[in-house]
């Protein structure tokens, strides 16, 4: 039973980030139909970033995770006003292999300044943040992440509900010519979108790198399982990639604890499999409102 | 240009619209609207009345159309081929043809992204003018547009769009597929904003007949070309109007298939 508990929350934890990470993708898809092949990549770029600053610099911690934010978004901004504005209206698969030959820029240029090691973050979490928890004790990485991950999503929920650059990012996501017709700046929606999702993605990146060690072939290829878990949740559904993100974090620490850790990275893609086969919208993606 | 009130307001002159470089959509269309009027563009399915909205509003672009010849100018300003972000912020909004809600915004969201072209500007007393225009949409302001009834959409669009203080507004074909109880509603409203808000209006329509009754003067399009214009009252008794697109009999009764003699008019201008 301790087991279990361990593993559920070593699983939400992972999960809530996998969601994070799920989100930017999905922003990016929903507001400009672009599936973002480098977003891996962008996690490790965030991870990278913030060993620059704490090892490097010698920042303190908090200052530097601000500081990679603000860097992740920067670079979001950046990469869509050079490589994707200029083939807005182009052909889809034409941005795609875009996204693709970025993901090898970004991996080569990780790989050239920092190699294939492993490297790590200095120990910078307090021990007291850990739980004790009857016999389960919990991280402090964990709770450090879970906390980090559910704080980013109500800010996130929030920015979307209320906010009304949040308004006018869902409405080109739902109608771009309605959008455009009212003056809504489509490009800065886009370009938005970028930055956000680089934000998150790079937050994920650092969480990741605490718990797993930082290596640029692991990381970006954990950025990877965005797919399974946006295909589980629905391409166009930011809940959903929220909830796949859960379940695939989940399913992953399951069957590394009972079956065996070496089958932890092939679960997400046999989900990912078995939904395209039965379900291939997705869980939460085929709400499209027809009216009667 | 430097005339005031009432002096010319938008001027689209000799224009030509194409399609991905090769197809000619219209074909030297020259119009010009008077500040604080009603100007109805008539026409069969086909004729260029949308691209013409879409050339003036900028929404060609997203197209892949160009206006490879002519002028459009407003308020003194050329404004061809410019982005729809730009053409917006001068006061032109577009209401689109067949509705467009953002089906996954509530009611209430959908009006608050009129304000895009005026964002950090309070917007609660807009709000209050669209429910007034729009009672129907007070009770639903919660729930979300992809619900609504065609005859509630029409009205949120029309209210999107107010929120954005339109000096020009761009309407195509708001009867589209709606009641005639509620077409009557919507003409009713778009003669109250003309003459309350003092908005310049472009209407496209089918309906001649509900155009010709709150415009104050008329084009006529066919094939891409402007065929005929003149005031609203002047062309209700033209009798090539009348017949083509009011449905009447030159004599001013409705045509009947029971009269085996009858034949079709030949179009004078063609």
């Amino acid at each position: 039973m301790d087991f279990f508990i361990q593993l559920l929350v070593n699983g939400l934890s992972i999960g809530l980030l996998y969601g994070l990470s799920a989100m930017g993708f999905v922003m990016i898809f929903k507001s400009s139909s672009v599936l973002n092949f480098a977003h891996g990549e962008l996690l490790a770029m965030g991870a990278f970033f913030f060993l620059v600053l704490t090892t490097w610099a010698g920042l303190p911690i908090y200052l530097a995770f601000l500081l990679t934010l603000a860097g992740s978004f920067v670079l979001g901004f950046a990469v869509e006003r050079l490589f994707l504005r200029p083939l807005i209206g182009e052909s889809l698969i034409f941005v795609i292999m875009l996204t693709v030959g970025l993901a090898s820029i970004f991996k080569g240029i990780l790989l050239f300044f920092f190699g294939g090691n492993l490297h790590t973050y200095p120990e910078f979490l307090p021990a007291g943040l850990g739980v004790q928890f009857g016999n389960v004790f919990i991280p402090p990485v964990y709770v450090a992440s879970s906390f980090i991950g559910i704080v980013f999503l109500v800010l996130f929920g929030l920015f979307f509900k209320f906010s009304p650059q949040g308004i006018f990012m869902r409405s080109v996501a739902d109608n771009q010519t309605a959008a455009l017709s009212l003056g809504v700046h489509v490009k800065k929606v886009f370009a938005l979108s970028w930055a956000i999702a680089a934000m998150v993605a790079g937050m994920s990146g650092i969480v990741l790198g605490v718990i797993n060690g930082i290596n640029v072939h692991e990381i970006s290829a954990i950025g990877l399982k965005v797919f399974p878990v946006v295909i589980l949740g629905g391409l166009d559904s930011i809940g959903g990639a929220i909830i796949g993100g859960i379940i695939i974090g989940l399913l992953e620490t399951f069957t590394c604890g009972y079956i065996s850790p070496s089958l932890r990275d092939v679960v997400p893609y046999a989900v990912l499999v078995c939904i395209l086969l039965i379900k291939p919208y997705g869980l939460f993606g085929l709400a499209e409102i027809e009216r009667v | 240009m430097t005339e005031h009130e009432n002096g010319i307001f938008l001027q689209l002159n000799n224009i030509s619209v194409v399609y991905s470089d090769v197809i000619q959509v219209l074909k030297g269309v020259s119009l010009s609207v008077e500040k604080h009027r009603i100007v109805s563009l008539l026409g069969s399915n086909g004729a260029g009345k949308t691209t013409t909205l879409k050339a003036i509003s900028g929404l060609l672009k997203p197209e892949n159309g160009k206006v490879t010849d002519g002028s459009i100018s407003f308020d003194g300003s050329f404004i061809q081929n410019s982005s729809p972000e730009e053409i917006t912020r001068k006061g032109i909004i577009q209401v689109l043809e067949g509705r467009q809600p953002f089906k996954y915004l509530t009611i209430e969201e959908n009006l608050k992204v009129g304000t895009a072209t005026r964002w950090t500007r309070p917007y609660k007393k807009d709000l209050d003018k669209v429910y007034d225009y729009f009672p129907a949409l007070t009770k639903r302001r919660k729930s979300l547009a992809g619900y609504c009834s065609g005859g509630e959409l029409q009205m949120l669009v029309m209210g999107r769009a107010l929120m954005a203080h339109p000096r020009l507004l761009l309407l195509d074909e708001p009867s589209l597929g709606l009641a005639p109880l509620v077409v009557r509603e919507i003409f009713r409203i778009i003669r109250r904003i003309n003459e309350e808000q003092g908005t310049t209006i472009i209407l496209v329509e089918q309906n001649a007949n509900m155009a010709l009754q709150i415009a104050h003067y008329g084009y006529v399009m066919e094939n891409g070309k402007i065929v005929m214009e003149g005031e609203a009252p002047a062309l209700r008794e033209n009798p090539d109007v009348k017949e083509f697109y009011l449905g009447m009999s030159a004599g001013g009764k409705t045509r009947t298939y029971k009269d085996i003699k009858s034949y079709r008019r030949r179009k004078r201008w063609l």
